[in-house]
């Protein structure tokens, strides 16, 4: 309760201080007189909800950016696995990707404007290639890391090629995985709306930059707060997808800062000890302490 | 758990755990009684060479495992042990000479041949249940049945209750019965047991003897078990077999197996001091 206060508090004061600074038209060296306040910034913003375009703007974003993010995550992960799997993989695809890799994916605007019919297409091909490396990058380490006794325990119980990919390389590469898919949505968004800005028709960057041209800052500075709420929106979706498929990962029952351990810990000096692992029976005795911190860190992400 | 009772199938011959007769786990070694229906297989090692590529650590074996017997192996840390079993299991090949199963050259890993490893070898994702059904899921057992079995499993091994578990929320040496669990699962023909029970404490480690005895009990698998400690290798095995700087020392009868009571029997007293003789300790 009191975390959320601060966080509540300290937007506020963010906020304050935006206001301040541009209703009193502060201008020392930084000129805040020709910036909007948060309330022109408001009104417009309300103004722009009750209208059509806002939502069909938001629709179209979210439509390139979850299409090109989903075809980057099937992509990079497939890509990623069989480049850490197969050495002939590796060397067929490895130099290509790698070739690529550095390009930054907003220059391939040229590049989707000859290949492809629409710039719809255009926008979701930009955004899957800038997600995509991510992905890729982090599946390949991730299954290059694995343990390799979980894959031979598998092949001593009979299990083939395909057993171990779902059995034991999909399910313990999935923590790298998700570093990958968090990366990838943020690019996704840089990504998405840089080439809306270019070459949309519709959608959240398109209009900002249209309202640009045409001199309408409160407009700007919707649609960079739209743009904030939704990237941060999909990326904590990604983030509890993520901690919710890999909740068996062992956490430290320590967190910094969290409200319960010191109680606990002159109690038992045994019990502070960081690993949550050799539980002395039941293993229900640290099943509290282990919840409480998972419990801690969801907290701490939204 | 209600029905767990009716599946531990001590009638139907083709579930799991127990089987229906004790193929002479009693009587020792190479001589085991054709007349019962042998479910352990024989495994053969000739003039075998074993290690990794470009550095064998054990030269010239030959070792041959009967049906059902119990085989432990006692040797130094980094003799080989290890890698006796993982050849075995077929994880690794032979540098030279030859591996058989039954009198067929050993190509490589089968259900056939369950190994209890060294590392803690669970799925770190999967509760304990899910670990021990996965043998069965790979043998084609239908979704409830393989359930049902391997919350059977966990029951024998003490760890019923605990079958949601994630592995890392339970010890090391339940983590250990979970794998054994596992290993037996599947039925496997041969079960491979890497120092086990190697990270315990004595209380612990003799419990877990024990319970391994019970277990094994009319499973007739074939069993060879890798130990560094002698005590437990006199205890566990049919045989011992003593590795050493290089290759197999010595494969040695042992006078009644499995009887906690044998420890100061003059023969077992001159066998122990016979291995730890050539252990060189
Ligand atoms: N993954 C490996 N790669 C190369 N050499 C290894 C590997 N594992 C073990 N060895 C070597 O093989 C020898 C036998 O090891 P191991 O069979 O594990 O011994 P033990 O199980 O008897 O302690 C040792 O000299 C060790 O250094
Ligand atoms: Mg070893």
């Amino acid at each position: 309760m009191k975390r959320y206060a601060l966080r509540v508090v300290s937007l506020a004061a963010a906020l304050g201080l935006w206001q301040a600074l541009t209703s009193l038209d502060i201008d020392l060296w930084l000129r805040f007189s020709q910036f909007p306040t948060v309330t022109d910034v408001a009104r417009t913003f309300a103004a722009r909800v009750s209208g059509p375009d806002y939502w069909t703007d938001l629709t179209d974003s979210l439509t390139r950016i979850l299409t090109g993010f989903l075809l980057a995550a099937v992509l990079g992960v497939a890509t990623g696995v069989l480049v850490a799997r197969s050495r002939l993989a590796e060397d067929l695809l490895g130099p290509v990707l790698e070739v690529i890799r550095p390009i930054p994916a907003i220059a391939l605007v040229p590049v989707a404007i000859l290949l492809f019919p629409s710039n719809e297409q255009g926008i979701v091909f930009i955004t899957c290639t800038a997600a995509f490396f991510p992905v890729l990058v982090s599946t390949r380490h991730a299954v290059r890391a694995l343990t390799p006794v979980w894959e031979e325990a598998v092949r001593t119980m009979g299990g083939g090629r395909w057993r171990i990919l779902g059995s034991v390389v999909l399910p313990g590469a999935l923590p790298g995985v998700f570093g990958g898919l968090s990366v990838g949505i943020g690019v996704s968004w840089i990504c998405v709306i840089s080439a809306e800005m270019i070459s949309g028709q519709y959608g959240v960057g398109y209009r900002t930059w249209q309202d640009y041209t045409v001199v309408d800052y409160p407009g700007v500075f919707v649609g960079m707060v739209t743009i904030g709420v939704l990237g941060w929106l999909t990326s904590t979706a990604v983030e509890l997808l993520g901690r919710r498929l890999t909740r068996w990962l062992p956490r430290s029952a320590y967190v910094p800062g969290a409200r319960p351990p010191r109680p606990d810990r002159s109690v038992t000096p045994a019990a502070a000890a960081p690993a949550p692992t050799n539980g002395t029976g039941t293993g229900t005795g640290t099943g509290t302490g282990v919840t409480r911190s998972e419990e801690a860190r969801d907290e701490h992400l939204v | 758990m209600s029905t767990s009772s009716e599946t531990v199938p001590n009638t139907s011959s083709d579930t799991a755990p127990s089987r229906s007769t004790d193929t002479g786990r009693s009587t020792s070694s190479g001589a085991a009684a054709p007349t019962t229906p042998v479910r352990g297989t024989r495994l053969t090692l000739t003039g075998a060479s074993l290690g990794r590529p470009g550095a064998p650590a054990l030269d010239k074996v030959d070792l041959d495992v009967a049906p059902g017997e119990i085989l432990t192996v006692v040797g130094p840390s980094g003799c080989g042990k290890s890698t006796l079993l993982r050849t075995l299991a077929g994880l690794l090949a032979p540098l030279a000479g030859e591996i058989a199963q039954d009198g067929q050259p050993l190509t490589g890993p089968s259900a056939d041949r369950a190994l209890v490893f060294q590392e803690d070898a669970l799925l770190p994702w999967r509760a304990l249940r899910a670990n021990v059904e996965l043998p069965l899921a790979i043998r084609g057992v239908p979704r409830a049945r393989r359930r049902e079995q391997a919350q059977a499993w966990l029951e024998r091994v003490g760890l019923g209750s605990q079958a949601r578990q994630l592995p890392h929320r339970v010890s090391g040496g339940q983590r250990q019965r979970v794998q054994l669990a596992r290993a037996l699962a599947g039925r496997p023909r041969a079960v491979l047991m890497d120092e086990p029970f190697g990270a315990l404490d004595a209380q612990t480690r003799a419990g877990m003897q024990d319970l391994l005895v019970e277990v094994l009990q009319g499973t007739g698998a074939t069993v060879v078990f890798v130990t560094h400690d002698v005590d437990e290798a006199l205890f566990l095995g049919d045989r011992v077999a003593l590795l050493g700087a290089g290759g197999l020392v010595a494969v040695r009868d042992i006078p009644r197996p499995r009887d906690r009571g044998a420890h100061d029997d003059p023969a077992r007293v001159a066998l122990r001091r016979d291995v730890l003789t050539s252990l060189g300790t």
